[in-house]
């Protein structure tokens, strides 16, 4: 068990190491650019991402990326980066704050008050057409005409 | 017949689209919110566009009111807007910072000797550096840095002589009395 615990942290520390030192690869910086700049809009062209646009400038900002990346910075601080510069515009996918809780809730909230609705009605519907319990004299009239029915049978 | 609220269902919700379109049409989605107005400049070295072994930083903009042009040769609105500049040079009312964005040293040097220079300073923005860090999204595009080296205006487009006199000049003039 000991020796099991102390390979796991032999493990672990290497594996830190590896992440702190190591420098990027060229292959992971590509593919992070790529993931950053599908994130991102292209300001000139506003409804492309800086990875699909011709403009001049998203060239640009994907050099930009690429060079954050290679000094180090993380997706997030790349993001964030951008954010400060042009706003949460800049951002293809809306980020979940304050101002935008209408536009992610409300379709859910739309349709769960859909459902409920449609749920109350339904029962209600239900409800209304359950028939109700005859009296004892109609029950007895009732029976009487049903055995005059079998006997002429 | 009897109105109900499930008869006005349709008008409301008409009612609900058209407002919001009303409201969200107006506004030109190419005005992006200006995300630097009142912090500082951003920190820059960039070669001087007149001679690529100098540099220029955000320093120059300390102790004066300073009006900062994002422009290129490349930039046909920018021919709209010069003159306007070159009244300003010559009253000499604001220093004029020049960011040549996305040029050839060239192409920009034969388009100001055409035109005239009305900059006190150009730096030579050929990849993006501060203009990115600026949130530029287009040339022409005209900032107001005051003395302590903080944006506090940003005007996006060609200026025009009334966008000087009614909008930027009293700014200027404002800023100028500030310590």
């Amino acid at each position: 068990m000991k020796i099991f615990r102390f390979v796991l942290a032999v493990l672990l520390f290497s594996l830190s190491v590896n992440v702190l030192a190591q420098p990027a690869s060229e292959a992971e910086i590509e593919a992070r650019a790529k993931e950053i700049g599908r994130s991102l809009r292209c300001v000139v062209c506003q409804n492309q991402s800086i990875d699909e646009s011709d403009a001049p400038l998203a060239a640009d900002m994907r050099t930009l990326v690429r060079e954050r990346l290679r000094a180090g910075d993380s997706n997030v601080q790349i993001t964030q980066f951008m954010r400060e510069r042009y706003g949460d515009f800049v951002l293809l996918k809306p980020p979940l704050q304050r101002n935008t809780y209408i536009l992610w809730f409300a379709p859910a909230a739309v349709l769960g008050g859909v459902f409920i609705w449609y749920g109350l009605r339904s029962r209600r519907k239900r409800a209304g057409s359950a028939f109700t319990p005859l009296s004892s004299a109609a029950q007895k009239r009732f029976d009487a005409l049903m055995d005059e029915d079998k006997k002429i049978r | 017949m009897k109105f109900t609220l499930k008869g006005l269902l349709p008008l409301l919700v008409f009612i609900a689209i058209g407002t919001a379109f009303a409201v969200g049409l107006t506004k030109d989605p190419r005005q992006l919110p200006p995300q630097l107005i009142d912090r500082p400049f951003p920190v820059f070295s960039l070669p001087a566009l007149d001679d690529a072994q100098r540099m220029v930083d955000e320093s120059l903009l300390l102790g004066r009111v300073s009006l900062v042009n994002v422009f290129g040769s490349w930039c046909v609105a920018c021919e709209f807007e010069h003159p306007v500049l070159m009244k300003l040079a010559a009253q000499g009312e604001v220093f004029l910072l020049g960011i040549d964005w996305r040029d050839t040293r060239e192409n920009a040097q034969i388009w100001l000797a055409r035109r005239g220079n009305p900059y006190g300073e150009i730096v030579f923005d050929e990849h993006s550096k501060l203009a990115v860090d600026l949130g530029v999204t287009g040339a022409p595009e005209t900032f107001i840095v005051d003395k302590k080296g903080q944006i506090r205006y940003k005007h996006i487009g060609p200026m025009s002589d009334e966008i000087w006199t009614d909008v930027l000049r009293p700014l200027v003039q404002n800023l100028e009395s500030e310590p």
